[in-house]
């Protein structure tokens, strides 16, 4: 064996050392890019002022819709929908336990995807936003001039309700598209292996109240089994149709990962909402039973009602025609957007490698001219050729979401390549595209979904946040990116860490939500049953072993705060009435031991709590709200006594007695 | 005894009855700013009422023992309107008169009137920012929470404003009708007696 001259090895040393450093310098470097020039004060909201749009964010499995300000960021609230909320006693409080009830009872949490602003002519009129759960099929209806949940409505024969609650141009109809196909009617407890036999999917079209927007199942339209994933309504000329993405139409219950993405294109199905009316205007509608519940909250009485409902109209595409059609999509389509013009509906395939427009003049033609290429579960579907009005190629990877600009742009989200693409909607070509931070899902244009965008940002909302901020262990925030698009290329001005997963947002401005703010609640209207309408109305009241507190709330005193005769194994009912009539004065109150949680009652407005003690003894309540420089001073005692005592109902405020029995007290 | 000319008569019935107005705007004006109250709170004072913010502001000055305000506590309230009718009458009885010293007469009772009306606030102003509850949350020794007369006064945390509203205006501007009645008659329809 010869060895190696040592000048050898010291020369391929020479060479791969500095080889070796430069390589290091040659290594591509992350993607943190920083937002440049001017963003910081595009962004910036000097203290006291306001932000221009309100950005009303689906908080995902929180269950909730938070309410952000653009383009600060700046979170303002979190509207209590379909997770009940302890900080403000919403599902926990007697007067709003009824807006969670299912007709699986009480369900205290659930998965909030899409918000939806109401229009009026395809525009917002900032009367209501409308949420979705995801996971026990409902819809709620968020009254803006109070920023609570006014109204929720179950949806039988639906099992995840993701494709929804998407609205028609003027807030007509709320629908609600099934994600899950699942058994309905008589024949329930089937195999599932019979998917393909037993297993329908429905349609939901929810009308809304023109004045008081109350919530109605007008009729579901019955639909082979596959999934519903995303839906938007026509608008201008195609109002009157209403546009489902869906996927699955493989018919997979099991691995669908696999199973439903083998087909090289599922569909969009259109439904001409028009003639469904016909159809049940005259008659065509078959009643079906079903179960589900309807709950709405009273401003007056400040009660929630729960009404459970028995059926439900149902209309049968594949009996009557000319109503629904099926339009063939590349790839598992997920968002289905229509442009402002309402002519263009964007397809976005999550797998597929193009953008594939349709046009709804091209429909029209085709369903005219019967340009079918066969039928699906009895409905029939359009060539895709037909109805196309192109493709936009190569726009980047995983397609999901695509919102518009009054421009004639479009913005699609990518998840895999995480990034947002700028393109013409006409012209299909590929404009600009920017990164997100990362993966983004859904995106918002203010006004994007409307006849009328108000365009100037476009907002990612992202499902990886890894490096981007002060880590907090395994478990980290979602977050958003706002950009300028008021110029030619998007710009990154902003990045905002959110509340729960963001799935879809909507962006209003200002100026269309804000005036009508209620500020407080008037206690003339005030109109529940256990109300104190002034401290010389408060009362306790036994009704066997109920005990009913009427009590009232100003700065800095309960009224009554000294209370006894309660007796071990009584229910103790605290119903609280603030009587504040000014703004931002919000009372709470909470009791040692409850097993609920507190109560936060607005000026002019009764909470009830209920409580029931374990032991005997006297606990305090008080206040939790900082109300006013003596809010710490705001607190009471109730007593507990055994149940065989003989301690009289007694209650008072200011007022001190010697102590009974007490020595030298005469 | 001199009589008036007829623009003097007319602007001394305009002067009379733009009291009515009073009717239907308040006279009076108070206004607060807090930390807490950036939007600011109202009190307005009629002829026989006081609107506004009058609860919120009694809710607040109960921590320091202020009393409730509310329309009892002003027993002028009873009879204020007799005098604006009286002064409007008054006032109209001097037109029909035209004597010049009746004009006189008028700008004396309505400057009284005026003066006595402000003293009253004055008395009531001091009892209510004096006469304060022993027992009250928070006692500043020392402090007293008179509000201001005219003008602006920063009493703890709020700043207060006292100043007339349009009706307080209109009460002026009456009254120096009834002045320039007074000095068109001195200097300017003079000529004709001399």
């Amino acid at each position: 064996m010869k060895r190696k001259p040592i000048y050898r090895s010291l020369f391929l040393f020479g060479i791969l050392a500095p080889a070796s450093i430069l390589f290091q310098f040659c290594k591509p470097k992350g993607p943190a890019e920083v937002a440049t020039g001017n963003a910081a004060s595009q962004a910036y909201v000097a203290p006291g002022k306001y932000d221009e749009f309100y950005n009303f964010v689906s908080g995902g499995f929180n269950g909730q819709m938070n309410v952000y300000g653009l383009p600060s960021g700046r979170l303002f609230r979190i509207i209590p929908v379909f997770s009940e909320d302890p900080t403000s006693g919403y599902g926990f409080s007697e007067e709003t336990k009824p807006m969670l009830n299912t007709s699986h009872g009480y369900v205290p949490w659930d998965d909030l995807h899409h918000p939806a602003l109401s229009t009026t002519n395809g525009e917002h009129d900032g009367r209501w936003v409308f949420g979705n759960a995801n996971n026990t099929p409902r819809v709620a209806r968020i009254d803006l001039k109070t920023f609570r949940t006014a109204e929720i409505i179950e949806l039988p024969n639906s099992g995840g309700n993701h494709s929804s609650p998407f609205i028609t141009e003027n807030t007509e109809y709320v629908v609600a598209g099934t994600r899950f196909s699942v058994p309905m009617g008589d024949k329930t407890d089937v195999p599932i292996s019979t998917y393909k036999e037993n297993f329908k999917g429905t349609i939901s079209f929810i009308s809304v109240g023109k004045e008081d927007g109350k919530m109605k199942i007008a009729f579901q339209i019955k639909t082979p089994g596959v999934n519903f994933d995303l839906a938007r309504a026509g608008k201008g000329p195609s109002h009157g149709w209403f546009f489902f993405s869906c996927y699955n139409t493989e018919q997979a219950y099991t691995l669908l990962e696999v199973n439903s993405t083998q087909k090289d294109k599922d569909f969009i199905m259109a439904v001409n909402w028009k003639k469904a009316e016909e159809y049940l205007a005259a008659g065509k509608g078959e009643k079906a039973k079903a179960k589900y519940v309807h709950n709405w909250y009273d401003e007056k009485t400040h009660t929630a009602t729960s009404e459970m409902l028995n059926e439900v109209m149902q209309l049968d595409p594949t009996v009557l025609k000319d109503m629904v059609y099926f339009i063939p999509c590349p790839k598992s389509p997920h968002g289905c957007d229509t442009d402002p013009t309402g002519e263009y509906i964007v397809g976005s395939g999550k797998l597929a490698a193009l953008i594939p427009v349709f046009s709804f003049t091209k429909i029209q033609q085709a369903i005219a001219n019967k340009e079918f290429e066969g039928d699906f579960g009895g409905i029939p579907v359009v060539k895709y050729e037909a109805a196309l009005h192109g493709e936009v190629k190569k726009p980047g990877l995983g397609p999901l979401h695509t919102e518009f600009d009054a421009n004639g742009n479009a913005y699609t989200s990518f998840f895999v390549s995480s990034e947002i693409v700028k393109w013409n909607v006409k012209s299909l070509e590929v404009l600009d595209r920017v990164p997100t931070y990362y993966s983004i899902g859904h995106l918002c244009v203010p006004g994007g979904p409307t006849r009328k965008p108000h365009g100037k940002y476009v907002i990612a909302y992202n499902k990886i946040t890894k490096d981007r901020y002060l880590s907090t262990g395994p478990e980290l925030t979602q977050s958003a990116q706002l950009y300028d698009i008021s110029g030619d290329k998007m710009k990154l001005i902003l990045d905002f860490p959110t509340t729960g997963e963001p799935h879809y947002a909507e962006a209003i401005p200002a100026s269309l939500v804000m005036p009508n703010s209620v500020k407080i609640f008037k206690i003339e209207d005030n109109n529940h049953p256990y109300v104190a309408k002034g401290e010389g109305k408060t009362n306790v009241e036994r009704k066997g072993n109920q005990v009913h507190i009427s009590m009232t709330a100003i700065r800095s005193h309960l009224t009554p705060d000294n209370i006894e005769g309660v007796k071990l194994g009584d229910e103790v009912y605290f119903h609280v009435t603030n009587l504040e009539q000014d703004w931002d004065v919000p009372h709470g109150f909470a009791i040692k031991g409850a097993n609920n949680a507190e109560l936060l009652i607005m000026p002019g407005e009764t909470q009830t709590l209920k409580w029931k003690p374990l032991t005997t003894g006297v606990f305090p309540f008080y206040c939790t709200d900082f109300c006013s420089a003596l809010h710490q001073e705001m607190q009471g005692y109730i007593r507990v006594s055994p149940a065989n005592s003989n301690v009289p109902i007694k209650f008072s405020t200011g007022r001190t007695e010697a102590p009974a029995g007490a020595a030298g007290s005469k | 005894m001199t009589s008036i000319k007829p623009t003097s008569r007319v602007i001394i019935v305009v002067a009379s009855l733009i009291l009515i107005v009073g009717f239907f705007v308040p006279l009076w004006q108070i206004l607060m700013w807090a930390p807490q109250y950036p939007e600011g709170l109202e009190m307005d004072v009629w002829y026989n009422d006081i609107t506004g913010d009058v609860k919120i502001i009694s809710a607040l000055n109960h921590y320091i023992g202020m009393k409730h305000i509310e329309v009892g506590m002003f027993p002028e309230f009873q009879y204020i309107v007799y005098i604006i009718w009286f002064l409007i009458g008054f006032g109209l009885l001097v037109a029909i008169s035209g004597k010049r010293f009746m004009v006189w007469l008028n700008a004396g009772v309505l400057l009284v009137t005026g003066a006595a009306a402000l003293i009253d606030f004055y008395l009531w102003g001091y009892e209510y920012g004096h006469n304060l509850d022993p027992t009250a949350a928070i006692i500043v020794p020392g402090m007293s929470y008179q509000p201001p007369l005219i003008g602006t006064k920063v009493l703890l945390n709020f700043t207060a404003f006292s100043g007339p509203d349009l009706g307080g205006w209109v009460f002026v501007v009456s009254f120096c009708l009834v002045i320039l009645v007074i000095i068109l008659e001195r200097f300017f329809f003079n000529s004709k007696k001399a």
